[in-house]
């Protein structure tokens, strides 16, 4: 099962917008709700000292020093970029972890996984948290079980992620489709790969931040010199053009 | 081995039942999920009018509150010295009859001698309709500490405000401008509104000395030096003025722009010249003659002079075309470029001017005339705290919408839209009431709008009649009281002493005071045998740092266990294009022996024999809350909630329905009237939306009004102040209010400047996480993962001149007190300020960690070094608000920083640090437990 | 990488188990008696107390058996089969110099060689991690192999066994050298990590936990550079310089007793120098090389 699949039919992943995400972290917490749902993620020394938990998706604020612009801050979410060229899957010694044929999901099979953590030092990305309390890996699996879920209405089979993010910075979809939104989007605003030289071939892409700064709008020309025609001539100028 | 099979198609849940979030005053609709009726799953109500289906992080980790360890399980009677923490768990009963014993004769005595104050509260209609029963002046909610200048600046102006009473009209703006906005009350609308412009590319510019979050996405940022917004503003109008590039058809028809100004010297002067029917009233530029300003066909003429008197418009292009506002006199005080304040008046008014737009949508106006379409300026802006709490922040919020009026953006497509049951001009508010007689109920409301010194809520004496000294000559337009002074005030016995005090949901001896050490030390001070507040009654939900404080607590449900309603009457959901309101009800029982404070609130009034609460045979009227939202009537056919009155069909208007409760469930939890078409813009002045609003019972007659330019209520302060009128303020304050009462939006320079002369020249400010709420997020096993302690961010300038390095600690003193934090760099940062995250800083002890936890041992509050008085001068002990409303000007604040000693450093903790507080009974259990 | 204990353990002394079975399969020393039950035993061992650290390591150990399925893929799984199929193979030569059987030596042939390829995949867990750059280096199974080459030379009392010593430590010296510029020549920065090199130079601004979490205890290791350099001289000495002048010494096999431990020591050092210094690319999100 660690071998990876020639193709997929589709290749299901996240666009995820960082000239609109606002680093509100709701999607730390919507992945962390809906894939907890009881003990799914446990959380240790919850309440005290040194408090620890698996998260799927976890999102970063950078700094960016920025030639003749003043620094930008970047929020940055990240989470599994589901690979074509997977690591974390070909090292796992058990076929626990897994590419799926059909869409590309990279999963782990908690059943056979043995909690050897190799995968995770496989993946570049820090996309895999081995679960304190269960032993087994664990890692974002674009909600598999909602998107393909007939319990949930059609309009809810997004990752809770996509669903709950109020800014919409976050977009799922088939990026085998080159009609699709999140093809779409990469195309027109130029997604990109994240460390594209380890040779991984995430799926997810990263839009990046749009170009910031004062706008050139032409000055205002003032209507006349004040100075020398007074506000009484203002007024005349003004309200005679009425 | 094969590819695993999964089942796909698990089942959610058992059940879903939908009501409304409580993590924050945003009231997003959720979908709460149960299995085996444990909550299992929360998410967004797609339906939902505020949230449409998405949550913010507070919203989605909503289990973890409702299971947080600090929960508080049974009503408490201190038994220790107070601030001890020492409690007992006594019975309802017991802590119900304790109550009503406490409180019972003062209202047959002296009511002022209780003062009720609420916090962060969603139900004010109730609360303070519940203290205008009691009888007692002294009754208001958070407002005075929060935003009131926000919400004060924009009614006075324009019948609205930004807070979450409007919003940009996100469908069309094309460029948006935000003024020190970090989170708001419109939290997930915000966001949802930035990620629409996003999608289309449409422009966002934020002015903000701090580049985070909306900052951060902005287009375009303006880290403007803290307090010089309205500087900047007025610079902006300066400009657009100059150019020409200004709404004269808008000003002329929908703003007092044409009306006269009396120029007569005298108790007149300044206010509007009127006629035989005291009605102010314009020049028709057809006739040149006086015409009614609300005559049809009328064409008011802006340049008018008449017998002497000008138009508000002239004095208004007079003030603002000084030379004193041009960008180059302002730019360094701002900390930006003249260049730059050009740019932004230029592209303002290119958007406004050269890209409007036209709404193909034919309208009536409030005169009678019509109009084909609506032109709309898709130029929009968005303002919150970092105007409001500064000691100018009142005036630069007047500024602020006076800029969207010139550009005609106000209320109009593509611009900034009210939401119902904004917009609502002054006269509709009602005034202040105040007046006590032992056993009877005040005669109205305890906050309202100040129109003239009349209305000051002073003794005969003259004295102040409220515990706050809301509404007097210190800070007459007070609409929200002064929450932040009732401490200190009851502490001083200035105005007076007080007896009890009766406090819902406010932290106020941690984050939520200024000062906060200070306030901890006046709730346990003694006098004599007692102590100097003799009784303290609490009601929290959490084992919170307040709870320590109190004498009684009255332990409340969290928000899936109890009813509540989000009503018309206080704050409600309402969107531009519809009117809404939304109710909470029990979606699981509580495990623990608690109450719905609502519902404790009515049980105390109906034992008290408060009118309203019980029948005439003396029972109570209310079986509970829910019994109240349903069945109270506050006008004849108007209560809490507007939808499915009378038979179920009535909106707005109707007989109490028995079965609204069940209906609203139903529903999703709330209700929305739909603005018609025709009346969706131009509000204010649209005969199609007054029309609507008497309809669903927002007033009882149209309230068509013009915008505020000039306001005629400060100028009669200003009055006052030079002398005129037999109400004359103490002699201490008439320059100040001849300053802050100008009736037109004027900039002065924030008092916390001050400090700069005495060695604390940097700004220190503080802002919301998004994904933590005030005190109560740490509780959160989630979110604290996220922000469990905080850091002091320092720009490169000092960052680099004190030689700090990564993980160094400095000293940061004021003139109030000193802490010693950890501090961080911050490039993206005006480069003369500081700050930190609000609010994550927890006393030891508190909120059901573990004494080590990081929130006590490095996590830290600004608050110990804000004043909420201003240095004594000459005696007087004036509160460090703004001059006009009485908003705590926190961000006024002025600090130095120095990088501290290794040995300090090497400490790891910060200080100040306070004795751990002991644990409080409470619930348990908690992520993790066993 | 987290120096986690089981791990170093289980790396070196199976090193050096596979290393010294090697031997006694190839028959570069052939025991017998009781003496050979020791040696074969010493091996056996060694390697067997190295697998059982490994699985120390293991959150969900029960499972630990599915482990053999993915040997096509996974250098753990092959390790696995290896490990397995070399600890089988020789156990019949092992029963036999003990027992003096005189069975065919074949397998001990064959088993040797499964030992060191045993060795070579348990380098390959490592040298595979593109995302620890310092590990993802033929220098790395080459480092593994010439521990357990060393280690069995040692153990098994090869004349040439303080060259082969010495070897290691060039080969150390070698791995620290080039180890040193491999996260720099992997070029991977918080720019490329992020796409933000687009936009100019990033640097954390705020952590985006304040908590802990499994990455930063397990891939994000930080260790001073002081401690490095004086680590790497102890290492060096105790692996190389001191066991080999030990061996020198005509001490025979006291010598050998003195010196196999001194180089064990040395090489848990070394070892834990290898996790402790391996940083990994998921660092750069945090701004931690660790
Ligand atoms: N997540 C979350 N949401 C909340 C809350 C919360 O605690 N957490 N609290 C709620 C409450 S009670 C309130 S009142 C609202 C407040 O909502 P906001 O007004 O958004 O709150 P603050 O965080 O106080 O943000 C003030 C902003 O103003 C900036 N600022 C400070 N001084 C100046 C200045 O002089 N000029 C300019 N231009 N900017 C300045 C600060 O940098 C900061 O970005 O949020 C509400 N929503
Ligand atoms: N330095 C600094 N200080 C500030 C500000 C700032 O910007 N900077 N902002 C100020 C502003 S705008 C505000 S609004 C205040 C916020 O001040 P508060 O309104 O005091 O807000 P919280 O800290 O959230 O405290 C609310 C209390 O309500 C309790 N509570 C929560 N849920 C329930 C419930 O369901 N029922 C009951 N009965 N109690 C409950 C909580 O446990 C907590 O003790 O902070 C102010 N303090
Ligand atoms: S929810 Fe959306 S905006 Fe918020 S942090 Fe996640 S991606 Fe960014
Ligand atoms: S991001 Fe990491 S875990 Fe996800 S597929 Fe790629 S390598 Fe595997
Ligand atoms: S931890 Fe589990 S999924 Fe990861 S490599 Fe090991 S067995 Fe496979
Ligand atoms: S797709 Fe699902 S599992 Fe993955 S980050 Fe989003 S919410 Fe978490
Ligand atoms: S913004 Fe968040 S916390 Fe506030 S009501 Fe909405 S979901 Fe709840
Ligand atoms: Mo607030």
């Amino acid at each position: 099962m660690t071998a990876l699949p020639q193709t997929t039919a589709k290749k299901l992943g996240l666009v995820i917008d960082l000239d609109t995400c606002v680093g509100c972290q709701a999607c730390v917490t919507a992945c962390k709700g809906w894939n907890d749902q009881g003990a799914g993620l446990s959380d240790q020394d919850a309440y005290g000292a040194n408090p620890s938990g698996t998260f799927l998706n976890r999102v970063h604020s950078y700094q960016v020093a920025v030639p003749d612009a003043p620094a930008q801050i970047v929020t940055f979410p990240r989470s599994c970029l589901h690979c074509e060229v997977a690591p974390c899957v070909t090292v796992c010694p058990t076929g626990a972890s897994y590419k799926r044929a059909e869409d590309g999901i990279v999963l782990v099979n908690e059943d056979a996984c043995i909690g050897c953590g190799l995968c995770a030092w496989a993946c570049p990305y820090g996309a895999r948290e081995l679960d304190a309390d269960q032993g087994v890996m664990k890692k974002c699996t674009l909600c598999v079980d909602r998107i393909e879920n007939e319990n949930l209405p059609e309009e809810d089979r997004e990752p809770a992620c996509v669903r709950t993010c109020p800014t919409n910075a976050r977009h799922f979809g088939d990026f085998a489709d080159p009609d699709s939104k999140v093809s779409k989007l990469v195309a027109s605003r130029g997604g990109y790969d994240l460390m594209p030289d380890m040779g991984t071939k995430p799926t997810n892409k990263y839009l990046p931040p749009r170009k910031k700064g004062a706008a050139d709008a032409s000055p205002l020309a003032p209507l006349l010199d004040i100075k020398a025609k007074g506000i009484a001539g203002w007024l005349d100028k003004m309200l005679g053009n009425i | 081995m094969g590819q695993p099979k999964l089942n796909m198609s698990k089942p959610v849940s058992d059940e879903i039942r939908q009501t409304t979030c409580y993590m924050c005053a945003c009231r997003c609709g959720i979908n709460v999920h149960l299995k085996e009726g444990k909550v299992s799953y929360i998410e967004g109500n797609r339906d939902h009018p505020i949230n449409k289906g998405v949550l913010c992080a507070k919203g989605a980790s909503g289990i973890m509150q409702i299971t947080a360890p600090s929960r508080l399980k049974s009503p408490l009677r201190r038994v220790g010295p107070r601030g001890s923490g020492a409690f007992e768990e006594i019975s309802w009963e017991e802590a119900l009859s304790t109550a009503v014993a406490w409180m019972k004769p003062l209202r047959e005595t002296a009511p002022e001698k209780l003062a009720f104050f609420t916090g962060r509260d969603q139900s004010q209609s109730l609360t303070g309709w519940w203290a205008q029963n009691f009888g007692t002046p002294n009754y208001a909610a958070h407002g005075g500490f929060c935003s009131v200048n926000m919400a004060a600046g924009g009614i006075y102006t324009i019948g609205g405000a930004f807070w979450e009473f409007g919003q940009p009209d996100w469908e069309r703006t094309k460029l948006f401008v935000m003024f020190g906005v970090a989170e708001d009350h419109d939290s997930n609308p915000i966001k949802i509104g930035i990620g629409k412009l996003k999608a289309r590319g449409a422009r966002v510019i934020s002015v903000n000395p701090i580049r985070t979050g909306y900052s951060a996405v902005a287009d375009d940022w303006i880290g403007i030096t803290p307090g010089t917004d309205g500087l900047l503003i007025l610079s902006l109008i300066h400009c657009l003025l100059e150019a020409g590039k200004v709404d004269l058809e808008y000003l002329a028809q929908w703003t007092n722009a044409a009306l006269l100004i009396n120029e007569t010297e005298g108790a007149e002067k300044g206010l509007f010249v009127r006629n035989a029917e005291s009605q102010p009233f314009v020049i028709d530029r057809r006739s040149g003659h006086p015409a009614p300003w609300d005559g049809k066909g009328v064409e008011p003429d802006l340049g008018a002079e008449w017998q002497g008197h000008r138009t508000v418009f002239r004095h208004m292009v007079e003030e603002y075309l000084k030379p004193d506002y041009a960008p180059e006199a302002v730019a360094a005080r701002c900390g930006m470029t003249a260049t730059r304040i050009h740019q932004l008046a230029a592209e303002l008014a290119e958007v406004a001017f050269n890209q409007a737009i036209i709404l193909d949508q034919p309208w009536t106006d409030f005169r009678g005339n019509e109009h084909a379409n609506m032109p709309g300026r898709p130029v929009s802006f968005h303002a919150m705290r970092g105007i409001s709490a500064h000691s100018n922040g009142f005036q630069t919020a007047r500024a602020l919408h006076l800029l969207q009026i010139i550009l005609g953006s106000m209320e109009t497509p593509g611009g900034y839209r009210l939401k119902p049951p904004y917009p609502k001009p002054i006269e509709a508010h009602p005034t202040p009431h105040f007046v006590t007689t032992p056993g009877k109920p005040l005669t109205g409301p305890h906050l309202g709008y100040v129109r003239s010194p009349d209305d000051l809520a002073l003794l005969a004496d003259g004295s102040p009649a409220r515990i706050d000294k809301a509404f007097t000559w210190e800070n007459p337009f007070s609409a929200h009281g002064l929450m932040h002074m009732l401490i200190p005030n009851a502490h001083a016995g200035d105005p007076y002493r007080i007896d009890t005090l009766f406090l819902y949901m406010a932290n106020m001896a941690w984050n939520s005071s200024m000062n906060s050490a200070e306030v901890m030390k006046m709730l346990t001070d003694k006098d004599g045998d007692g102590y100097v507040i003799p009784r303290i009654i609490y009601s929290d939900a959490y084992a919170s740092e307040m709870v320590a404080y109190a004498d009684l607590i009255l332990p409340d449900t969290t928000y899936l266990e109890r009813h509540d309603c989000i009503s018309l009457l206080d704050r409600p959901i309402s969107e531009p294009d519809a009117a809404g309101d939304a109710i909470r009800w029990p979606v699981i029982e509580p495990d623990r022996d608690v109450r719905c404070f609502q519902s404790v609130l009515l049980d105390l009034g109906a034992r008290m024999g408060l009118p309203g609460m019980v029948n005439e045979d003396g029972s109570a009227k209310f079986k509970d809350y829910a019994d109240y939202i349903v069945s109270h009537q506050r006008r004849p056919g108007v209560g809490p909630l507007m939808g499915f009155r009378g038979d179920g069909t009535g909106e707005g208007r109707g007989a109490p329905n028995p079965d609204q409760m069940q209906r609203y469930i139903e529903n999703g939890a709330f209700y929305q009237a739909h603005v018609p078409a025709e009346a969706s813009f131009y509000k204010p002045w649209n005969a199609g939306y007054q029309d609507w609003a008497v309809k669903i019972g927002l007033y009882e007659s149209p309230q068509p009004y013009l915008f505020n330019i000039w306001s005629e209520p400060m100028r009669r302060f200003q009055l006052a102040a030079e002398g005129f009128g037999p109400r004359q303020p103490p002699d201490h304050l008439r320059e100040r209010l001849k300053q802050a009462m100008h009736p037109l939006p004027i900039w002065y320079a924030p008092f916390g400047d001050e400090d700069a002369a005495f060695g604390y020249p940097i700004n220190a400010l503080t802002q919301r996480p998004m994904d933590m709420y005030h005190s109560w997020g740490s509780q959160n096993a989630w979110l604290r993962q996220i922000k469990g302690s905080n850091s002091l961010y320092i720009p490169t300038k000092i960052w680099e001149a004190q030689g700090f390095e990564e993980g160094d600690w400095a000293r940061v003193s004021s003139r109030a007190g000193v802490i010693v934090v950890p501090v961080a760099h911050m490039a993206a940062l005006n480069e003369n300020t500081v700050w930190t995250w609000n609010a994550i800083g927890k006393r030891k002890g508190a909120w059901g960690l573990d004494a080590d936890a990081p929130e006590a041992t490095t996590g830290f509050l600004l608050n110990h070094l804000i004043s909420e008085l201003l240095p004594d001068k000459g005696g007087a002990r004036l509160s460090n608000s703004d001059p006009v409303t009485g908003q705590a000007a926190w961000f006024d604040q002025r600090v130095r920083v120095e990088r501290v000693s290794a040995e300090d450093h090497r400490k790891g903790l910060s200080e100040p640090a306070f004795p751990q507080l002991p644990d409080p009974p409470r619930a348990g259990g908690g992520r993790g437990a066993k | 990488m987290h120096p986690a204990p089981s791990v170093i353990l289980f790396s070196t002394l199976s090193g050096m188990g596979f290393g010294f079975l090697a031997f006694l399969g190839w028959g570069a020393m052939i025991p017998a008696g009781w003496w050979a039950f020791i040696l074969w035993g010493i091996g056996y061992s060694l390697a067997v107390a190295g697998l059982m650290a490994a699985t120390f390591h293991l959150g969900n150990p029960k499972n630990a058996l599915k482990a053999f399925t993915q040997w096509r893929t996974s250098w753990l799984s092959r390790e696995a089969w290896a490990s397995v199929v070399t600890l089988l193979l020789l156990a019949p030569v092992a029963l036999s110099d003990w027992l003096g059987l005189e069975w065919s030596r074949l397998p001990g042939q064959v088993g040797g060689t499964l030992a060191m390829v045993t060795v070579f995949t348990t380098a390959m867990i490592y040298t595979q991690i593109k995302a620890v750059p310092r590990w993802h280096h033929w220098l790395t199974p080459v480092m593994f192999l010439s521990f357990a080459i060393a280690g069995g030379a040692t153990l098994s009392g090869q004349v040439w066994a303080s060259a082969a010593l010495l070897g290691v430590g060039a080969v150390l010296v070698a791995v620290w050298r080039v180890g040193d510029q491999a996260f720099a020549k992997a070029g991977q920065t918080m720019g490329t990590a992020t796409g933000l090199d687009r936009l100019g130079t990033p640097t954390v601004f705020e952590p985006a936990h304040t908590a802990g979490n499994y990455l930063l205890r397990e891939m994000i290791y930080v260790v001073g550079r002081k401690h490095v350099q004086k680590l790497r001289i102890i290492a060096l000495v105790l692996v190389a310089g001191f066991p080999a002048l030990i061996l020198i010494l005509p001490l025979g096999c006291v010598g050998i007793m003195l010196a196999a431990p001194v180089h064990l020591a040395g090489a848990l050092a070394a070892r834990w120098l290898f996790f402790a210094e391996a940083e990994h690319v998921v660092g750069l999100f945090y701004g931690k090389r660790g």
